[in-house]
């Protein structure tokens, strides 16, 4: 062993010595699509959705209303017994303050990501989406807020159908 | 022997090409529910671990094992998922219950292979990425590569080859889930288009959507709920070299040796006198004369001439896939495993129908976990009635 190698154990990589090719490696872009059936549930729920409506199932053994919707109780483990309209309102159960996009850039005006207990469905039933229309600052858990919709020509049965809560009244 | 372990229940989709009326968690809760109810039990109360099987890629969704518990009946419950073949998963339900402290375990595999827009790829994000995917060739040349060899070392026909698949695509018109059951003769097969030579199209079994639920219990707990338990009286797995580079290209050695661990632990000497008929995998038509002679079900290079003499089929001496295999059914990806040992558990209950074998007691079931692996299991089981 070299006295060199003795004194600095290791070799250091550059970010350059990729650029510029010093460094052998191989690169794959994968090609993987998938197109998921919504089946009954979420299938209804995109529809409901396009239309402008929060629908969630209710299972008369627990007596529990769920949003999304599910056609079984997974506390159950029965049908569920009925579809339910639901408000598009609801009260902040949890949020975050994300001040770093999902691929790693840093923003200035943070996201929101909140879940909404939304009216009519059970404690804890809620749905996950942005706040919007709001000062983060006065973001609070308990607030109440209500959905804002997307115009109805430009639905497309998704969750972006909303396109955010915002603080009621 | 330690603890005996039982199937109480089992329960499954019809098979289909295209399954657009439901999501996977529909499909899969439809199977659980029929599983639950043939074992009659409850998965809130009675079922105390639950086990699938299910690949990140094709699924389209990482950490996939996070997405199982509700529609098995399994949340706020012992849950864990393995990347494996379905008779991998079985093994693992197996041993949870061979340890003692389980009485009651559910396996679960499903396919819905209709939802990946991009099979080939996922197929070959499989392969050795510095080796193998910078050639650029569909990875259904690795069974044109093994079938050539596998076909010039024993002597096997490409015509036996296609007997297979007019086999097996009858048998599955005797199987009222099965997706693909056709007349169609050997001279179709070998007309069809070439993929990679010599695997033809019709060679190839397609993918089909579907779900299987197993109920697995402890001796006790099998008599006291099920009037009909069948028994898992061996059970084996192995994995061969990966490498394409130097792996046996001819003969597949993993089913050798999984097959050996469960003979084995079966106590059977001669599998070929010693079952009665078995399920093993045709994921390709080669593939199930290939497991055949590695399983011993035959003398090597052997398996061909008998498919040829009608000995595999249904009223033959040694019936193999009366299901209709996976060119009947479907390949069902990582649930194609549980659907060839659900055909002997059908079987063994007599409640296979029209395909139902004369006076069986044992049979077995291989499963291979698809291209490019070298990845098997075998599970054995008997229904415990005195051989006529």
């Amino acid at each position: 062993m070299s006295s060199k190698i003795k004194e600095y154990p290791g070799v250091a990589l550059h970010e350059s010595d990729f650029a510029e090719k010093k460094v052998l490696y191989t690169t794959w872009e994968p090609n993987a699509r998938y197109a998921w059936d919504t089946g009954v549930a979420i299938g209804r729920y995109l529809a409901e959705l396009k239309r402008g409506h929060i629908v969630g199932t209710t299972c008369h053994a627990c007596r529990r209303i769920v949003v999304p919707p599910r056609v079984f109780c997974e506390w159950c483990f029965r049908p569920m017994d009925e579809w339910v309209y639901l408000q598009d309102q609801g009260v902040v159960n949890t949020f975050s303050l994300c001040h770093v996009r999902w691929d790693m850039e840093r923003v200035k005006e943070p996201l929101i990501p909140a879940v909404i207990e939304i009216a009519g469905a059970s404690k804890g039933m809620g749905i996950l989406h942005l706040l919007g229309e709001v000062d983060p600052t006065e973001v609070h858990i308990g607030l109440q807020v209500q959905a804002v919709w997307k115009p109805a020509r430009q639905r497309t049965g998704a969750i972006t159908d909303i396109r955010y809560f915002k603080p009621s009244n | 022997m330690s603890r005996e372990v039982a199937i109480i229940g089992v329960g499954y989709t019809g098979f289909r090409a295209l399954t657009p009326d439901v999501s996977y968690k529909e499909l899969m809760y439809e199977a659980a529910v029929k599983a639950y109810d043939d074992a009659g039990v409850d998965p809130r109360s009675d079922i105390e671990s639950f086990v699938t099987v299910a690949e990140d890629f094709t699924e389209g969704t990482s950490i996939f094992d996070e997405y199982v518990p509700d529609q098995l009946g399994a949340v706020l419950k012992p849950v864990h998922t393995i990347a494996g073949d379905g008779l991998h998963g079985f093994i693992a339900a197996y041993m949870q219950i061979l340890t003692g402290a389980l009485d009651i375990v559910a396996v679960e595999a499903h396919s819905k292979a209709s939802n990946i827009l991009t099979p080939q790829h996922i197929m070959a994000y499989a392969m050795d990425p510095v080796f193998n995917r910078p050639l650029g060739a569909n990875p259904h040349f690795i069974a044109g590569l093994e079938m050539n060899l596998f076909l010039s070392e024993t002597g096997t026909t490409r015509e036996q080859c296609a007997r297979v698949v007019a086999k097996n695509r009858r048998h599955a018109l005797y199987n009222p889930c099965a997706a693909f059951g056709a007349t169609i003769e050997p001279e179709d097969v070998l007309a069809s288009d070439t993929v990679a030579w010599p695997l033809a199209r019709l060679d190839i079994s397609p993918h089909a959507d579907g779900a299987i639920v197993v109920v697995l219990a402890s001796k006790q707990r099998a008599e006291e709920l099920c009037d009909l338990p069948v028994w898992v009286t061996g059970a084996g797995w192995c994995n061969d070299s990966f490498s394409l580079e130097n792996r046996d290209w001819s003969s597949a050695v993993y089913a050798a040796k999984a097959g050996e661990m469960a003979y084995r632990m079966a106590g059977i000497r001669s599998p070929w006198q010693e079952l009665d008929f078995a399920e093993v995998d045709d994921t390709f038509s080669y593939k199930e004369l290939q497991h055949m002679e590695a399983l011993r079900l035959c003398r090597p290079g052997e398996a061909g001439v008998l498919v040829e003499e009608g000995v595999t089929e249904l009223g033959g001496d040694f019936p193999i896939n009366t299901s209709g295999g996976s060119l009947g059914m479907g390949n069902l990806l990582d649930a194609s495993g549980l659907a060839r040992l659900l055909e002997v558990i059908l079987q063994l209950r007599g409640e296979a129908g029209q395909r139902q074998i004369p006076d069986v007691t044992t049979g077995m079931a291989f499963g291979w976990r698809g291209l490019p692996t070298t990845s098997g299991a075998a599970v054995i089981l008997s229904n415990g009635y005195e051989e006529v």
